[in-house]
């Protein structure tokens, strides 16, 4: 599983960050809206104008639970503090965040391959601004300066810390992928990894042998897509490695990732660590969520990436191959499973359910979320059907999800897409048959390779216009 | 500073100054000492009470689950707070860039 050199060890911790939906900040009424004109989501509780003072919001609550309960953590009374730092991305000059209790105490969660990765605490605190740094070269003129954005500032974080339990880079994207699936399922956060809001930190160390105790950490910052999550965990513990083999020492120290250069760069060293001075926050009092406050979040949950996968799987009983495993696994980690199971139990051939959603689908972005579900369904029937062919339904499918939804019949009709007919059918064969005698002939002597040859021919003649499965059925008839 | 027994010296005081970005001349250092000293002191009084068994308390106040409801309220006039800013540009706050990346 690992590619470490023979003999060592890593262990890696995960800290993610994650962006509630709320309607509203944590502390404040202002609007938590990605993407909005700068500075219009402001007031004197996000700005900390003085004598302003934060009230707590009850739906971030909820969703912190809800995070809580999907990853078995304790729910219990928590506090906040103030997590003092100068930064201008913070203008009060302090984070409210929780401290020494958390809404959140120790969870786990458990991987699709079998794995479980200790959750120490999943806690709530507010975001930061947003600083752009403009450089003195721009047109702005003078030295270096940051312009900053304080719309973020304030929008309700659930910070999810695992334990030292991931052993391997695949495993750590791996926790990462499944810990995104859940956060979607709870309706909590929307895990959108590009657009920042959710975001990876990990703390990487190395040893020789899965006994010897834990070496020193480095933290790397900076992972913005999974894909990085598990190249920068790679690269960390090898360069760790490398400094140990040559009998050097590992400083303790914060490093950036950089996704181009696909290396890690001293950040900071841990004499230049902050000293936060956390103290109880006096403008805010405890939270104590009544168990039946959270009895209800726990019944209300919907179902978790887990049990989805399993009831998927179910559909195919026990003639699953891998690669159908995968694309399951795939269709959860994207929410798109609800897709093939609504196509399944109405009636349409579960194999194709799943690659078209698996494939195509998921191949055309956060847009294929929101298509209308019956519409995809009504277009896997016409495909089902025979009336489509693959080539055309994939076209529709392409079409419906750029436009939001649609008709697929008038669509297939609008782009000229009807079914072969089999008198059309029959006539491209002959043709194709009296151009290539020779394989005609071997292929009538029972090569079955050359079914492709056939297929393709007639899909180029017919630009994708005929079935698959009938031009497989016209070739075995003419055989026989 | 950890160290609770120990009585507070002109060092901690030049790293909490730090800290706060506080820029503090000599003298001040020395009377800043004495003063946070003589707090500290007082606050110390706590400590010779037997407090066996009593819980730490998280707020002076009786209340907990202060929450409100989560629906956007009217947020301020952007023109009229970046007014009230030293300096502005493309409708944001303009800052000297801190050296080093955020915490």
């Amino acid at each position: 599983m690992s590619s470490l050199p023979e003999g060592w060890d890593m262990v890696v911790g995960l800290e993610v960050h994650t962006e509630l939906k709320t309607a509203t900040k944590l502390f404040c009424g202002c609007a938590n809206n990605f993407g909005d004109e700068p500075n219009t989501n402001i007031c004197p509780v996000c700005l900390g104008l003085p004598g302003s003072l934060p009230v707590l919001n009850e739906g971030a609550v909820e969703f912190a639970i809800r995070i809580g309960l999907a990853l078995h953590c304790v729910v219990q009374p928590s506090s906040f503090h103030r997590k003092n730092y100068f930064y201008p991305d913070q203008p009060k000059d302090y984070q409210i965040s929780q401290y020494d209790v958390p809404i959140n105490g120790p969870g786990y969660l458990d991987l699709p391959d079998g794995s479980r990765v200790g959750i120490e605490r999943a806690h709530l605190e507010e975001d930061t601004g947003k600083t752009t740094h403009v450089g003195g070269t721009g047109r702005i003129h003078g030295s270096d300066e940051s312009l900053v954005d304080y719309n973020r500032s304030g929008v309700p974080l659930v910070e999810i810390v695992s334990g030292p339990d991931i052993r391997s880079a695949e495993q750590a994207r791996g926790y990462a992928a499944e810990l995104r699936s859940i956060l979607i399922a709870s309706g909590a956060s929307d895990g959108r990894m590009e657009e920042g809001s959710m975001r990876v930190d990990a703390n990487v160390s190395v040893r020789r042998g899965t006994e010897a105790p834990f070496g020193t950490r480095c933290e790397i910052k900076n992972l913005n897509s999974l894909r990085s999550v598990q190249r920068a965990v790679e690269y960390e513990a090898l360069r760790q490695i490398a400094i140990l083999d040559d009998g050097g020492t590992i400083s303790q120290e914060t490093r950036h990732w950089d996704e181009d250069a696909g290396k890690t760069q001293t950040m900071r060293s841990k004499e230049e660590a902050y000293d936060y001075r956390y103290f109880p926050e006096p403008d805010l009092v405890p939270v104590v969520p009544s168990e039946a406050f959270i009895r209800q979040i726990e019944a209300e949950l919907p179902p978790m990436p887990a049990q989805r996968r399993r009831e998927l799987i179910a559909h195919f009983g026990d003639a699953a191959t891998d690669a159908q495993l995968d694309q399951a696994n795939a269709a959860v980690e994207l929410n798109l499973d609800p897709f093939i199971v609504g196509a399944i139990e109405k009636g349409i051939t579960p194999a194709l359910a799943l690659a078209r959603t698996a494939n195509e689908l998921a191949g055309l972005g956060d847009d294929a979320m929101s298509l209308p579900k019956d519409d995809y369904i009504a277009l896997l029937k016409m495909e089902d059907a025979g009336e489509l062919s693959a080539t055309q339904s994939k076209k529709v499918l392409a079409d419906l999800v750029a436009a939001g939804g649609g008709d697929p019949k008038a669509v297939a009709e609008s782009k000229g897409f009807e079914q072969l007919d089999a008198g059309a059918l029959d006539a491209t064969l002959d043709e194709i048959i009296a151009a290539n005698p020779d394989e005609w002939a071997r292929y009538r002597e029972g090569d079955d390779k050359l079914t492709g040859f056939f297929t393709g021919k007639v899909m180029a003649a017919t630009q994708g216009q005929a079935d698959g499965k009938a031009v497989n059925a016209a070739l075995r008839q003419r055989r026989s | 500073m950890s160290d609770n027994t120990r009585p507070l010296n002109e060092d901690d005081v030049r790293h909490v100054a730090k800290l706060a970005r506080l820029q503090l001349k000599d003298e001040e250092i020395i009377r800043f000492t004495e003063q946070l000293r003589s707090v500290l002191d007082h606050a110390a009084d706590v400590a010779s009470l037997d407090l066996e068994g009593i819980a730490p308390t998280a707020h002076p106040l009786e209340l907990s689950n202060v929450l409100r409801a989560d629906e956007v309220t009217a947020s301020s006039d952007r023109d009229e707070v970046l007014r009230a800013a030293p300096s502005v540009a493309d409708h944001r706050f303009r800052v000297p860039r801190i050296v080093g990346e955020a915490p």
